[in-house]
C-alpha cells in the first residue's frame, strides 16, 4: 500500500501543528512534558506516512538503520547524567547535522536536478558538515578531551576566510558541471568540515553556552537546506522552527554577557583585556557562624554557577534550603542566563535535585529585591556576581550585567581555596565588607553547615 | 513544488518560531534546546526517502547512514527532553508525589 503525495502532505501538516504546539506548551513547566509529547507523536506521524509513500521500495537497511539509532539514543537518554547534558546536547547537534549532510550528499543521485537544487544540496552539505565537526569540537572541549580554553594564532580570521572562498569555489566549479564523483563535490564535504573545526577552536570554555545554542540553530538550518534539496515541506517547517530556537537563545546568551556575537565567535576570551588587580583582604568564615548567620536570616538566595556542577553539590544545597524553610526563611535561587556551559543547565541540575520550580527565580528578578536579601550564597560562580563587571572599565567582563550579591546583607563565597591575606584578584567581591568566605570543597561545606543544623 | 514557494513557508516559519521560542521562560532553556534538537532530527524523513529509493547502491547507503544518526537525534532527544521536564516539579502539596504535568 502507498500514499500519494496529496495525502502524505495532508499528514505532514498535522505533524507541524504538533510541532508548533509542543514547542508552545514549553511556554511553562506545567505544560511542557505534554507539550514534548505531542512534538514526539507528530514526528511519529511524519516518519510512518513517509514509510508509506511509493519512492520507498526498500526497507532492510532502513529497519537495520532505525533498530540501531533508536537503541544508541534511547541507551544515551536514560544514562547521561544531568551535569552532562551540554556534552549530550553537542553530540545530538553534531548527529543531526551529519545526516543532514548525507540526505544532502545522497540527493544528488535523484533524477532531474535543477541547478536550483544543486545550490541547496550544497548548502546542505555546508551547514550540516559545519555543524557535526563543530559540534564534536564542542563535545571535545565540554568534555575536556581536549583544552576548552580558545585556540588561537595569528591571521586565523584570514584562513577562515580562505576556507571560505575554497567552499564558495569548490561549490561554484560543481555547479558549472555537477557529477556524482566530482572531485569539487568531496572538496565542498572536506572543507566544510574543516571550517567547523576552524569556527569552534577559538572559542573559549566560558563561551560554550553561546556555541551550543548557536550550533543548535545549525543543526534546525541544515535539517531545512535538505527540505529544500528534496522538496519536503515538512523538513522546511520543523527546521527552521529549530532555527529560530536556536537563534533566539545564541541572541539571549550574548546579551547576558554584553557581548555581540562576533566578538564571542571571533575573539578568544579573556585574551582581550586584563583586569585591574584589586588587594584586600578577604574575611574566612567557618560552618558554624555560618550556621548562627544563615539561621537568624529571613531570606536566603543561592547563587549557584558551573563550580556546583563540578562539585556534585546540587543535593546538599536542595537539602540545606529545605532546613531553611522549615526554620521559616524564605528560600531562593537566583540563576544567571549564562551560569553553567548551557542555556538554562543550573535549572536542570537543581530541579532533578528536587527544587521546585517555582523557588528559581531570574536575574532580573531578584536584582530589584536583592538588597532585602539577609544572605546571598555564591556557590561555584563567579564573573556572574563579579562587581567589577559594573565599574571595572579594564575588566573583559566590564558591561556584563551580573546579579547583585554585593547589594545583600551578607554574602556567602563558597570556593576551593585562595592564597591567604592580601593577594591580587579580579573579583572585588571576595574583599566586600559584607562577604565572608567559606573555603573549601562546596559539597562538604554546605554539609557541615547542615551538620550543624541538625544538631 | 517550486522554489518561491517553498522560500514563503521558510520564511513564515521563521517569524512563527521566533514568536514561539521568545515565550519559553529561562528555566526550560535546556530541555528547549535538546527537544528542539529532537524536532530537527526531522530530516529523518529525507533520509528514509534516500534509503528505500533502491535506486542506487550509494545513495541507498548515504541515505541509510543518515537515517542511523536522524534516528538517534529523534529518539535520545525526545527521551532525555522528557526525562528532564519531569524533573521539574512544582512545590509539593505534603504527602503528594509530584508527577510530571
Amino acid at each position: 500500500m502507498s500514499l500519494s503525495i496529496e495525502l502524505i502532505n495532508v499528514f505532514y501538516i498535522v505533524a507541524a501543528a504538533l510541532f508548533i504546539y509542543g514547542l508552545k506548551g514549553l511556554g511553562s513547566p506545567a505544560t511542557a512534558v505534554r507539550g514534548n509529547l505531542l512534538s514526539a507523536i507528530g514526528m511519529f506521524i511524519a516518519v510512518v506516512v513517509t514509510l508509506f509513500s511509493k519512492g520507498i521500495v526498500e526497507f532492510e537497511w532502513i529497519m537495520v538503520a532505525v533498530l540501531v539509532g533508536a537503541l544508541i539514543g534511547a541507551v544515551a537518554a536514560q544514562m547521561v547524567a544531568m551535569t552532562k547534558m551540554p556534552e549530550m546536547v553537542a553530540l545530538f547537534n553534531g548527529s543531526g547535522g551529519l545526516a543532514s549532510l548525507l540526505v544532502g550528499w545522497a540527493a544528488l543521485y535523484n533524477s532531474g536536478n535543477t541547478t536550483f537544487t544543486h545550490i541547496t544540496i550544497l548548502l546542505s552539505i555546508l551547514i550540516g558538515g559545519v555543524t557535526f565537526s563543530g559540534s564534536l569540537i564542542a563535545w571535545g572541549k565540554l568534555a575536556e578531551v581536549i583544552t576548552s580554553r580558545a585556540i588561537v594564532f595569528a591571521a586565523q580570521r584570514f584562513v577562515n576566510a580562505l576556507i571560505l572562498i575554497a567552499i564558495v569555489g569548490c561549490g561554484v566549479m560543481f555547479g558549472l558541471e555537477p557529477s556524482l564523483t566530482s572531485p569539487y563535490l568531496y572538496g565542498v564535504i572536506a572543507l566544510s568540515l574543516l571550517f567547523g573545526v576552524m569556527v569552534v577552536i577559538p572559542i573559549g570554555g566560558a563561551d560554550m553556552p553561546v556555541v551550543i545554542s548557536l550550533l543548535n540553530s545549525y543543526s534546525g538550518l541544515a535539517a531545512c537546506a535538505a527540505g529544500f534539496a528534496i522538496n519536503n515541506n515538512i523538513l522546511i517547517v520543523a527546521g527552521s522552527l529549530v532555527g529560530a530556537a536556536g537563534m533566539i537563545l545564541t541572541n539571549i546568551m550574548c546579551k547576558a554577557m554584553n557581548r555581540s556575537l562576533a566578538n564571542v565567535l571571533f575573539s578568544g576570551f579573556g585574551a582581550v583585556k586584563t583586569a585591574s588587580k584589586v588587594e584586600g583582604e578577604v574575611k574566612p568564615i567557618v560552618a558554624e557562624d555560618a550556621f548562627l548567620i544563615l539561621e537568624a536570616a529571613s531570606s536566603v538566595t543561592f547563587v549557584p554557577g558551573y563550580g556546583m556542577a563540578v562539585a556534585q553539590a546540587q543535593h546538599v544545597v536542595r537539602e540545606l534550603g529545605e532546613l531553611l524553610e522549615a526554620n521559616g526563611t524564605e528560600v531562593t535561587y537566583a540563576i544567571h542566563p549564562v551560569a553553567g556551559r548551557m542555556p538554562g543547565h543550573m535549572n536542570v541540575l537543581l530541579a532533578e535535585a528536587n527544587v521546585p520550580y517555582d523557588q528559581l527565580v531570574e536575574m532580573d528578578d531578584i536584582n530589584p529585591r536583592i538588597a532585602n536579601v539577609d544572605v546571598a550564597v555564591v556557590i561555584g560562580a563567579n564573573d556572574v556576581v563579579n562587581p567589577a563587571a559594573r565599574h571595572d572599565e579594564n575588566s573583559p567582563i566590564y558591561g556584563m550585567p551580573i546579579i547583585n550579591v554585593d547589594y545583600a546583607r551578607t554574602v556567602f563565597v563558597l570556593k576551593r581555596s585562595m592564597a591567604a591575606g592580601f593577594s591580587g584578584v579580579d573579583n572585588p567581591l571576595f574583599f566586600g565588607d559584607n562577604t565572608r568566605m567559606l573555603f573549601g570543597d562546596a559539597k562538604t561545606s554546605i554539609s557541615s553547615v547542615i551538620a550543624e543544623f541538625k544538631r | 513544488m517550486d522554489a518561491v514557494f517553498l522560500a514563503f513557508v521558510l520564511m513564515l516559519s521563521i517569524f512563527l518560531g521566533f514568536e514561539l521560542i521568545s515565550k519559553v521562560p529561562a528555566t526550560l532553556h535546556t530541555p528547549l534546546m535538546s527537544g528542539a534538537n529532537a524536532i530537527s532530527g526531522i530530516t529523518l524523513v529525507g533520509a528514509l526517502t534516500s534509503a528505500g529509493a533502491g535506486s542506487d547502491l550509494v545513495a541507498t547507503w548515504l541515505g541509510a547512514v543518515a537515517v542511523a544518526f536522524a534516528t538517534v537525534n529523534v529518539v535520545g532527544g525526545y527521551l532525555v527532553t522528557n526525562r528532564m521536564l519531569s524533573m521539574f516539579k512544582k512545590k509539593e502539596a505534603p504527602g503528594r508525589v509530584g508527577g510530571g504535568s
